[in-house]
């Protein structure tokens, strides 16, 4: 076997397996949307972030905005930090509300960003300040229960 | 000055744990001369080349070879010492990958630095000296037993060699092939002024042309000496063995109870 | 009875004793790669002898495994009224598990037995033994080349086996079965996570290309110079790269699954 054919096809090998690993990557996965994009962080304090996970999707509109970094305790103020990162090409006023969403019924949460009003837009390391908590289903049901006996009461 | 004394082994001691091979064994060999090592199946004669070679360390005693002992030898060491050897394998060993021509180039490759111009003169020239030019083309797997071990003895004296050791050379083969053989080891020692050393089981050949002989048994060097002196030797050993006597001191029957005891009378 | 127990520790301090000495070899071809590099012709060679040669199994068993995969996903997903799903079930499963796995098993069968039948039958012939003669490191010269092969060749051929596998479940769903291409495909992307699902499988197929090719060299460089020796030393090859890759995977997966 000499060299020539040897190389060409090793070289025609390898090209197989690069192009399996690049079709996998782009049309399989989701490369192309915003992990190679540059990026800025902001931040958000939550009392309950429910089953939110750190890479759980930051939505605006439905729209993948940006990947939810890391998320850390503060001992202050007993509040959930939650760092995210949002593509650049995407600005949001300072006054954006976050809201922690479940995607389906039982399925995985994420961060809902609705824009506010403000003429003033959020930068790199800026916290929102407007955020709402994950739902809770014991809470939900306990709030309920509640309800139902108030009203029980009430119409005795 | 070179020294005349190229491998001595001192008081080598050398075995497994199950079995001790050699107790004290003493060997020495001359520069420019044609050395034979004898003796029965598993006395460790293959052993003693590979102790040479360093492939092996001896539990005590010591292997010396151009002055320098071998087992304290580092990794680098060993490869210098090696690269003053040449060996042939029982079987030649070829690379089966590649041809007669790659083969025999192999070790000039790794260790020259020569053009690809030189390289193939002295391939050439080294398989003309086996008698073997016109074969290069070929691949070993395309060779007779004698062939490829003409071949293999071309390679290893690629280099031109201080020391060449052969591993059971006449093993297999046809008479015209030991005839060549023969000849070849004795031509190419002299024309290179090396040092053969011989492991083989031929008595006729070997005594037809080396020049000193050791005898190997128990792990101790039983014999040594000349062709010449030892056919006239007396020693039990030696002459069971040179004369292929079926009985003597090498036992024909294996051991066992008495033959009328296992018949069952 | 006791004999019974005596044996197996026996055969458990002689598997030990292997596995120290398959590590050792794991370091001393590490320490003698430079000339796998510098002399990369060689390492291409084996490239050839493994991925290239490979090729042709890795491609028609992942195109059936993807069809199967396409097949019984879609009979089970559709009860669930869910089977637009298939192209997740199909590239999950692929390049999670069955693309580094399989490709691992295939590889074992015909790579690394070829490895260990060629080291082995060198070592019968004394080859090992003339070159180390001739002041060259086998270990440098046929073992180390054959080494970096392997870890090249591994995650290349589990990213083609997954690539045509997902291929093969394509064909089975949209042209054959009738689903949704759009659907197929954008499910899909939505729920493949590059990061998380192909470069895992990439790593573990690395890992896979690792433990198949050291088993395969050692198998070789170990076994006993005569023609049993050489075909026993084969099927324990095989033997022991297949149960080295499932144990591995499940390792591998619940280390992936926890972070």
């Amino acid at each position: 076997m000499d060299r020539i054919k040897l190389d060409a096809w090793v070289g025609i090998f390898v090209a197989l397996g690069l192009i399996a690993l690049m079709g996998l990557a782009m049309k399989v996965g989701n490369l192309t949307s915003n992990d190679i994009k540059t990026t800025y962080v902001v931040t958000a304090n939550f009392e309950n972030i429910g089953g939110l996970k750190p890479r759980a999707p930051v939505k605006s509109a439905g729209v993948v905005v940006g990947r939810v970094d890391s998320i850390t305790f503060d001992t202050k103020i007993y509040e959930a930090i939650v760092t995210m990162s949002i593509d650049e090409r995407y600005v949001f006023p300072k006054d954006t509300f976050a809201n922690i969403y479940t995607a389906g019924l039982l399925g995985e949460q994420y961060i809902g960003l609705e824009a506010g009003g403000d003429p003033e837009n959020l930068v790199a390391f800026d916290k929102i300040s407007q955020t709402q908590d994950a739902v809770v289903l014991e809470k939900l049901i306990s709030q309920f229960l509640y309800n139902q006996a108030s009203k029980e009461e009430e119409e005795k | 000055m070179k020294k005349d004394l190229i491998v001595s082994i001192k008081d080598l001691a050398f075995g497994y744990a199950e079995r001790q091979i050699h107790r004290k064994i003493n060997m020495n060999f001359h520069r420019g001369k044609v050395v034979a090592i004898m003796g029965g199946s598993g006395c460790g004669k293959t052993t003693i080349l590979r102790l040479i070679g360093g492939q092996i360390k001896p539990n005590s005693g010591q292997v010396e070879v151009d002055g320098k002992i071998v087992h304290e030898q580092g990794r680098k060491g060993i490869y210098e010492l090696r690269r003053k050897m040449g060996m042939l394998f029982q079987h030649g060993a070829l690379f089966s990958d590649l041809s007669v021509y790659e083969n025999v180039a192999f070790p000039i490759r790794e260790h020259t630095d020569l053009n690809e111009a030189v390289i193939k003169d002295l391939v050439l020239m080294k398989l003309n000296a086996v008698g073997l030019r016109g074969a290069h083309n070929l691949m070993p797997t395309e060779l007779s037993g004698g062939m490829a071990r003409r071949v293999a003895l071309a390679r290893a004296v690629a280099l031109d060699p201080d020391i060449i050791m052969y591993d059971e050379p006449f093993a297999g083969l046809d008479p015209i092939s030991m005839g060549v053989i023969c000849d070849l080891i004795r031509t190419l020692n002299d024309a290179l002024g090396a040092t053969s050393i011989i492991v083989t089981h031929d008595v006729t050949e070997t005594f037809a042309f080396a020049d000193y002989i050791y005898f190997i048994a128990d792990g101790i060097v039983a014999a040594e000496g000349s062709p010449s002196d030892l056919k006239k030797s007396q020693l039990p050993f030696v002459k069971q063995f040179i004369h292929s006597e079926k009985d003597g001191p090498v036992p024909f029957h294996y051991q066992a109870n008495e033959y009328i005891s296992d018949l069952g009378l | 009875m006791i004999t019974f127990f005596e044996n197996i520790g026996r055969g458990l301090r002689l598997k030990i004793t292997r596995l120290g000495a398959a590590t050792r070899l794991f370091f001393t071809i590490i320490s003698y790669s430079s000339e796998s590099f510098k002399r990369f012709n060689l390492t291409i060679r084996e490239i050839y002898f493994t991925g290239v040669l490979s090729l042709i199994i890795i491609i028609v068993s992942a195109f059936f495994v993807g069809m199967v995969l396409g097949l019984q996903g879609y009979y089970t997903l559709q009860k669930y009224g869910s089977s637009e799903a298939i192209g997740v079930l199909v590239a999950l499963a692929l390049v999670r598990e069955l693309g580094p796995v399989v490709t691992a098993l295939l590889f074992a069968g015909r790579a690394g037995t070829a490895i260990t039948a060629e080291i082995g039958l060198m070592k019968a012939t004394e080859q090992l033994s003339a070159m180390e003669m001739m002041a060259v490191s086998p270990v440098a010269r046929i073992v180390a080349p054959r080494f970096w092969a392997g870890i090249i060749t591994m995650p290349l051929l589990a990213s083609i086996f997954s690539m045509v596998g997902i291929i093969g479940g394509y064909v089975v769903a949209v042209p054959i079965i009738g689903v949704d291409e759009g659907a197929f495909w954008s499910q899909m992307q939505a729920n493949v996570d590059f990061s998380y699902d192909i470069v895992n499988g990439f790593i573990k197929s690395l890992v896979f290309g690792i433990a198949c090719t050291i088993i395969a060299l050692f198998e070789g460089y170990d076994a006993p110079p005569t023609a049993e020796g050489v075909s026993r030393a084969t099927t324990r090859t095989v033997v022991t790269s297949s149960l080295a890759v499932l144990g591995l995977d499940f390792v591998l997966t619940s280390f992936m699954l926890t972070v």
